[in-house]
């Protein structure tokens, strides 16, 4: 028996969920009596899972896999399952994770759950919390197949030190043909994205038009976090649509949300809740966002928003 | 073309969640259902295959006889035909059972989802139906064009896109960039009344066990009240979320 913790990486370098993600197994492991093992895919430095828990890590270092393949990689998942004799399978809320999530549930006859944010439960078989109604509540779900499938929520356990005594195995699957393949990779690169970010400043309707969006920039850059908006926004044009956050735009699990001329609509809190902290800058101390956040600024964004990158900046200079 | 557009039947956006039953079961009381959001992008690209290249659309849910308004009114929206899979909904697992019994009897080459129904937000249905048919997938969809059997789809990925090529059948769970907000098709009259003529079929449902069960609700604990900083104070501001919130 094992928890199976499948690790992404990009180029080689772990993703911060990762080390989430193995902080979460071995937790998972130690309630369940058995031994955590991290499988990676074309990683470096795969000694670094140690530190949160990996026991062992099984290593698979192969070029047909070089480009992400949610087919194949689940064949691969499901051969490394096998060879464990894994119980439960761990994965990530990134856009990989839930790609493969459901297809090594099906590979594996085993039941799924995402968005989970707790330990489960196992006074009464196997019970995990997940998000539901877009964060408006949670849901308990009873996983009832033999082997279980779990998508953790993004920041809802956090990384948790617990250096273990680790191995690392080479592993090698047989890999699959598929009729399906990547022909091009479009990619921002040197932004900090919505789904990395720890920090995410975002902006509404109240900003008046994309003119006023350097101030946004900027704030984000001295706090090294990613740029969001409103629906309106992007529908207006005024940002990129992969910016639109909320019920029906990208989900927002950041640990600092700062929301810059934002009602606060109930579409919008529903994909930014599961935010840590949650901070407001509005001219209406009315908008419904003051009920959502925790620090609020009943000002002015024009003039707010300035003071606030001056004194960050200062702030960042003595803290560096 | 024959495509198939999966149709997830949801407590509109707007809606309060309340439970009963001693928060085990949602309580519907006051809610107003309609088509998952995530869904409206996948039935409106596909009614551009109609229109455009002569595909047969069909719309189907897995629910009991009170999702049928919602199938109504995509068939309004201009679907040709409807299924109702005749069973409650109860977990992704058996739903996708479900409807790849209906991709196989219809013999349906492209199948049409949103990308998460946003009650659940299971985010798992459509990968499911795609392995247990052995179709190929596309998560995350942005973008779809069909040539012959050859399916062009942009997938979201952190940072930007990637375009993947891959040959039918095939099944997508999209989203938003699949068609562009302003071109999502509502229903109109003559839309609505050629609803009332077109066929909605209710399907026997196949016996499946589920892998999950539901077992209670929970409501979020309400959060403190917000703490208000002066305008002219961002420096207090700073401090509290350096030394109390800790995130900076
Ligand atoms: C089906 C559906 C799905 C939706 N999904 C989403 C979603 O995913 N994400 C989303 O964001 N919305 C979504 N919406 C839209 C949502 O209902 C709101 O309309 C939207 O969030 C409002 O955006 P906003 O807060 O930027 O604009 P507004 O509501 O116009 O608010 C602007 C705010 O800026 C403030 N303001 C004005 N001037 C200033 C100033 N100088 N300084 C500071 N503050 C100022 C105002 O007081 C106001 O509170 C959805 C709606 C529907 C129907
Ligand atoms: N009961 C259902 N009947 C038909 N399609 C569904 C059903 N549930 C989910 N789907 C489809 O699967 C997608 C993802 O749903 P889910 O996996 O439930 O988050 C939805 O957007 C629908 O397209």
């Amino acid at each position: 028996m094992s928890v199976l913790i499948i690790a992404d990486s990009s180029e080689g370098i772990f993703k911060k969920v990762a080390f989430e993600l193995v902080s979460y197994g071995k937790k998972v492991a130690e309630l369940l009596g058995t031994n955590t093992v991290a499988l990676t895919i074309n990683a470096a430095d795969n000694d670094q899972l140690f530190k949160y828990g990996a026991e062992k890590v099984l290593c698979v270092s192969n070029d047909a896999l070089k480009d992400f393949n949610a087919k194949s990689y689940a064949a691969v998942i499901q051969q490394a399952a096998e060879a464990v004799d894994a119980t439960v399978v761990l994965i990530d809320s990134g856009n990989n994770g839930l790609y493969m999530g459901p297809m090594v549930a099906v590979n594996l006859n085993a039941g799924y759950t995402t968005n989970v944010v707790s330990l489960p439960n196992l006074d009464n078989g196997f019970i995990v919390k997940r998000n539901a109604f877009s964060t408006k509540a949670y849901n308990h779900t009873s996983i009832t197949t033999d082997i279980k499938v779990i998508a953790l929520a993004k920041n809802s356990y956090g990384i948790v030190e617990n250096e273990v005594a680790g191995v690392v195995e080479d592993f090698n699957p047989t890999i699959a043909e598929t009729t399906l393949s990547v022909s091009a990779v479009e990619k921002i690169t040197g932004k900090v994205t919505i789904g990395d970010a720890e920090i995410v400043v975002s902006g509404g309707r109240g900003l008046k038009g994309p003119e006023n969006w350097g101030m946004i920039e900027e704030l984000a850059q001295v706090l090294g976090a990613a740029t969001a908006c409103s629906k309106p926004v992007s529908d207006l044009g005024w940002r990129p649509h992969s910016e639109h956050v909320g019920q029906t735009g990208k989900p927002v699990a950041a640990n600092l949300y700062i929301a810059i001329g934002i009602s606060g609509a109930i579409q919008h809190l529903a994909g930014i809740n599961a935010s840590k902290v949650k901070v407001v800058i509005n001219t209406d101390p009315e908008a419904p966002f003051f009920k959502a956040a925790d620090y609020g600024i009943v000002g002015d964004a024009f003039e707010v928003v300035p003071k606030l990158i001056e004194k960050l900046k200062e702030f960042k200079a003595q803290n560096a | 073309m024959k495509v198939l557009v999966c149709i997830s039947h949801v407590p509109d956006t707007t809606s309060k969640i309340n439970f009963k039953d001693d928060n085990t079961q949602f309580d519907t009381n006051g809610v107003q259902f309609v088509i998952n959001p995530y869904d409206e992008f996948a039935l409106t690209r596909a009614m551009w295959f109609k229109e455009k290249q002569g595909a047969t659309v069909t719309v189907v849910t897995v629910g009991n006889s009170s999702t049928e308004p919602t199938l109504r009114k995509a068939l309004a929206i201009g679907a040709d035909a409807a299924i109702r899979v005749d069973t409650e909904a109860t977990d992704g697992f058996s739903v996708a059972k479900q409807l790849a019994e209906v991709v196989k009897s219809g013999e349906f080459d492209v199948v049409l989802a949103g990308k998460e129904s946003i009650d659940f937000n299971g985010g798992m249905v459509p990968g499911m139906l795609a392995s247990f048919l052995d179709f190929n997938f596309v998560n995350a969809c942005i973008g779809l064009e069909i040539e012959g059997t050859t399916a062009t789809a942009a997938r979201e990925i952190d940072g930007g896109k990637e375009i993947i090529k891959a040959s039918l059948p095939i099944v997508i769970a999209g989203q938003k960039g699949l068609v562009e907000e302003k071109d999502l098709r509502i229903p109109n009259m003559r839309g609505i009344m050629m609803a009332r003529k077109k066929p909605l079929t209710v399907a026997t449902a196949i016996d499946v066990t589920s892998a999950t069960a539901s077992t209670s609700f929970e409501k979020p604990t309400a959060k403190g009240a917000v703490k208000l900083v002066d305008a002219a104070n961002i420096d207090e501001l700073i401090s509290l979320l350096h030394n109390e919130a800790k995130v900076i």
